[in-house]
């Protein structure tokens, strides 16, 4: 038995496999019922790829429109999302830890509150917000990305701070305006490269949100991905598990991005 | 609380490899009851290595540990009767101060009205006997290690080992504590292996200093041994400062600046050599070597001032406040003929 | 830049979050306070009490409290298992990353998964009546009532503890570990009096955050159970979809006011018990 072990401190290689096994098992099952559920062909019980390769014939576009629809716009919302991030959230928390330390902690309240304030307690009193909105930017769906910008508010929130806490901004900053550089200068070339990767990791995290994101979409009757896939599912349940699958896989991915995007600072900083 | 006669301690030919890494490699060491040991060396050393395997949170692949004559190569920490201080985040932090102390005593099945004594005691021997309602997080660094300290102390452990204790604090509060720690020990009797990475620290309160490199011991001697008597040039630069002089080795002795002076250690073959002065051992004089200061430095109780030779090397002459100079100054110096530590130069 | 025009700065986000923050909240939970045409009443947030949305509630607080305690006990294990693995090592972040991905994966697609593992043709149902002989349902339809939220709720719920809590089991100090071998104890002492008091306010903690979570989750809910509403957030939708609910205007306002409180009281005692915990880690 190895001294960790020994101590407590770590589990035998044995418990550690097993645990992580076990769950892990059980946590693939719904995907490859998924999965498997896609290759189906009708109460049957026999299995076909025509699902799959429906998605790609040329009657896909027309068939499939409200989700292709529902696909293209939640596209554009996370774009927009992730824009309302980069250029009032970040912006932002870089003047408060820079000129305003003291309201640290009233803005990092302010990004918490929508943990405690969830979509459908929010949504409430969102309509009204939104009627006055369409007024003014009229009916199109790229208005709902002010909505979807507080809702990944503390997840993108989390990720820059952490980023800005593993660099000391207000020296850096001392120092470049110490050697001649103006202000947008020292931000442009120096705060930003030292803060690309929690600005990358709060982009791809609101990017996850916002395509999952159902409740604010389906209560004020606009079309996004999660609810179009609904409204496909009651004709077309294969097509629903496809996309779903899909989606799963690109969220992955992004997410498994923002994972290496982690470590490869971690190595840079130990060298 | 009573004195106690401490153990003894050896470790015979032990070695650790980490894969490809030989942390330990060999490691002979004969400590005697009651005696205050330092392990001092550079990091990667070993020193720590060898205390934690003293400990058994670090197991060996070669050699004996024995602790009053008794192999605990298989004894698991926990039974091992040891006290142990570590550098720092030690106490555990849901406890008290008292809890903390009366730990070991709880493992050992003290029942509680002795256990709340014996941990006072402990904490009054350390000078924090007012503190015991506390908790980690609201004592300084220095209170700390000292409540560490009592903990460790409180089970009458038969060795006491002491893991970079001081160096996670205040310059000052360090001085004060290694004090503090010696008196306690010898006051105890306790036998004692301390880690260290500062020579002075080491020098300070150790019976004993055993010198460390690359996973073996240099040089294991008295402080003023190791001092006045480093074995290898390794020992005369880690241990006390010194000034690295060019120099020649002709027939057994060592030429520099026109003095002859004896070498130290190992024999070295004639050729070009460095010499290892100390700062002490070069005295302003009316007649010598002409030299112009550079700069002085005000220490206290004594000066250490940098002077230029006309070869443009520098020495560094350490020597009474008195006598004051000025950058510029024209100075002789002398060599006062002590032996040196030489090393060969390619 | 001096007095009042330094805070120029912060204007787009305050205004941003005044518009499409403070203000929807303070609509959603002040409209229960108001009948349609407009006056202040009391019948909305007395509508609150009757047994069909007190039930509601319970059936909500029902729900959460079963997967968040299945999830923090579970989650808190693969945090265990994960203990001693290198944080940049593959393991790790693959565990990391998965958690991330399956904690967000909620709503419709969640509700897809889980019809296709245990719905009435799904694959386990199928294999458990094939292979076992038994039927799942036999009793009751359950996946698309209360009962057949448990199960995706803790789909979500183990990966929200595994992130929310590995940073509490990363910060337990092996010196305390080591302390408590050379002070005489075993494995078992550490773990009962060193390990599980220091982490007991994490713990908590984090079992605090999954209730808020679980109790705050519509899109699943929605997408198994499209008539009816048997929890709190599928009461709301009621409330907005049709006109009125029991015969109440802005019944939506004050359900959503419930809600808020029931969140405020969890959020609180989930920062309290953080506040401990660092307090203790530094």
């Amino acid at each position: 038995m190895s001294t960790a072990s020994r101590l407590g401190t770590e589990p035998s290689t044995i418990t550690r496999w097993i645990i992580l096994c076990v769950v892990g098992i059980i946590f693939t099952i719904p995907m490859l019922a998924l999965l498997e559920f896609t290759f189906r062909s009708g109460l049957s019980g026999g299995h076909t790829l025509d699902h799959w390769t429906g998605l790609v014939d040329e009657d896909a576009g027309r068939t499939y429109r409200n989700l292709f629809t529902g696909v293209m716009n939640s596209l554009l919302l996370a774009t927009v999302t992730v824009g309302i991030v980069l250029v009032v959230l970040m912006p932002t928390m870089v003047l408060v830890q820079l000129q305003f330390p003291k309201l640290r902690r009233v803005l990092e309240f302010i990004c918490i509150i929508p943990i405690t304030v969830p979509a459908i307690v929010l949504v409430v009193g969102l309509a009204p917000v939104y009627s006055v909105v369409v007024k003014i930017f009229g009916g199109s769906i790229w208005t709902l990305a002010f909505a979807y910008g507080i809702t990944v508010l503390p997840y993108a929130y989390r990720a820059i701070q952490s980023s800005l806490d593993a660099v000391d901004l207000v020296t850096l900053s001392e120092a470049g305006r110490s050697l001649g550089a103006n202000w947008l200068v020292v931000l442009w070339s120096v705060l930003l490269p030292n803060l690309r990767r929690g600005i990358l990791a709060a982009s791809f995290i609101s990017v996850a949100v916002v395509l999952g994101e159902f409740t604010i979409a389906s209560l004020l009757n606009r079309v996004n991905l999660q609810t179009a896939l609904l409204q496909v599912y009651q004709s077309d349940p294969w097509v629903a598990g496809i996309i779903t699958l899909l989606a799963l896989l690109f969220v992955t991915i992004l997410l498994l991005l923002i994972g290496r995007l982690g470590s490869s600072r971690r190595d840079r900083s130990n060298a | 609380m009573n004195s106690q006669s401490g153990a003894t301690v050896e470790l015979r030919g032990v070695t650790k490899t980490y894969g490809a890494h030989q942390a330990l490699a060999g490691i002979d060491l004969d400590i005697l009851p009651g005696e205050f040991v330092a392990l001092l060396g550079p990091s990667g050393c070993g020193k720590t290595t060898a205390l934690r395997a003293l400990s058994g949170l670090e197991s060996v692949n070669g050699g004996q540990i024995l602790i009053d004559g008794e192999n605990v190569a298989n004894v698991p920490t926990n039974k091992r009767d040891i006290g142990m201080v570590f550098q720092s985040y030690s106490l555990f932090p849901h406890l008290t101060v008292a809890e903390n102390v009366e730990f070991g005593l709880r493992m050992r099945r003290v029942p509680k009205p002795e256990r709340i004594l014996r941990a006072q005691e402990s904490l009054e021997l350390v000078g924090l006997g007012h503190l015991s309602e506390r908790y980690a997080h609201q004592l300084s660094g220095g209170q700390q290690q000292r409540v560490a300290l009592a903990r460790a102390l409180v089970t009458r452990p038969r060795v006491l080992l002491l893991d970079e204790p001081l160096s996670a604090l205040d310059a000052k509060v360090r001085v004060q504590l290694r004090d503090q720690i010696r008196l306690i020990q010898t006051e105890l009797g306790i036998t004692t292996v301390f880690v260290t990475h500062d020579q002075e620290e080491a020098l300070a309160v150790a019976d004993r200093v055993a010198v460390m490199r690359e996973g073996r011991i240099e040089q294991i001697g008295t402080p003023e041994t190791l001092y006045t008597s480093p074995a290898t040039p390794f020992v005369a630069n880690f241990v006390g400062l010194s000034n690295r002089v060019e120099a020649k080795m002709v027939d057994g002795a060592v030429h520099l600046h026109g003095e002859k002076l004896k070498p130290l250690g190992e024999p070295v073959a004639s050729g070009s050599v460095t010499a290892f002065v100390r700062p002490e051992d070069i005295v302003f004089a009316a007649s010598g070597l002409a030299a112009t200061v550079v700069a002085s430095s005000f220490l206290g109780s004594l000066r250490r001032t940098q002077v230029r030779l006309a070869d443009d090397s520098v020495l560094s002459v350490q020597h009474e406040v008195g006598y004051a100079v000025q950058p510029g100054d024209p100075v002789h110096v002398r060599f006062l003929g002590s032996a040196v530590a030489v090393e060969p130069r390619d | 830049m001096r007095g009042v025009a330094r805070y120029a700065g912060l204007t787009p986000f305050a205004l941003y979050v005044l518009i499409f923050l403070a203000i929807p909240t303070t609509l959603a939970v002040t409209t229960g306070f108001f009948a349609e045409e407009g006056s202040f009443t009391w019948n909305n947030i007395t509508g609150l009490f009757t047994p069909t949305i007190l039930g509601t509630f319970a059936s909500s607080f029902w729900v959460s409290a079963v997967t968040a305690i299945i999830g923090a006990i579970v989650g808190a294990l693969v945090c265990y298992a994960l203990l001693g693995t290198r944080p940049d090592g593959a393991l790790r972040t693959i565990v990391d990353s998965l958690a991330s991905v399956l904690a967000q994966f909620g709503g419709v697609m969640l509700a897809f998964a889980f019809i296709a593992t245990i719905g009435l043709q799904g694959l386990a149902t199928l294999f458990i009546k094939n292979q076992l002989g038994i039927d799942i349902y036999s009793e009751s339809f359950w996946l698309y009532h209360v009962p057949g939220l448990l199960l995706p709720y803790i789909y979500f719920q183990v990966p929200l503890m595994v992130i929310t809590f590995m940073p509490a089991l990363q910060g337990l100090k092996s010196q305390w570990a080591e302390a408590n071998a050379t002070l005489g104890g075993t494995k078992f002492t550490y773990w009962t009096r060193i390990a599980a008091p220091v982490l007991a306010p994490s713990f908590f903690g984090s079992l605090l955050l999954l209730f808020a979570n679980a109790f705050s989750s519509y899109a699943t809910a929605a997408a198994l159970i499209s008539q009816g509403a048997q929890i709190v957030p599928l009461q709301i939708r009621a409330a907005l979809v049709s006109e009125t609910v029991l015969g109440r205007e802005n019944m939506a306002g004050a359900l959503a006011l419930g809600m808020i409180v029931v969140m405020v009281v969890v959020m609180w005692g989930y920062s309290v018990l953080q506040s401990r915990t660092s307090r203790w880690q530094r």
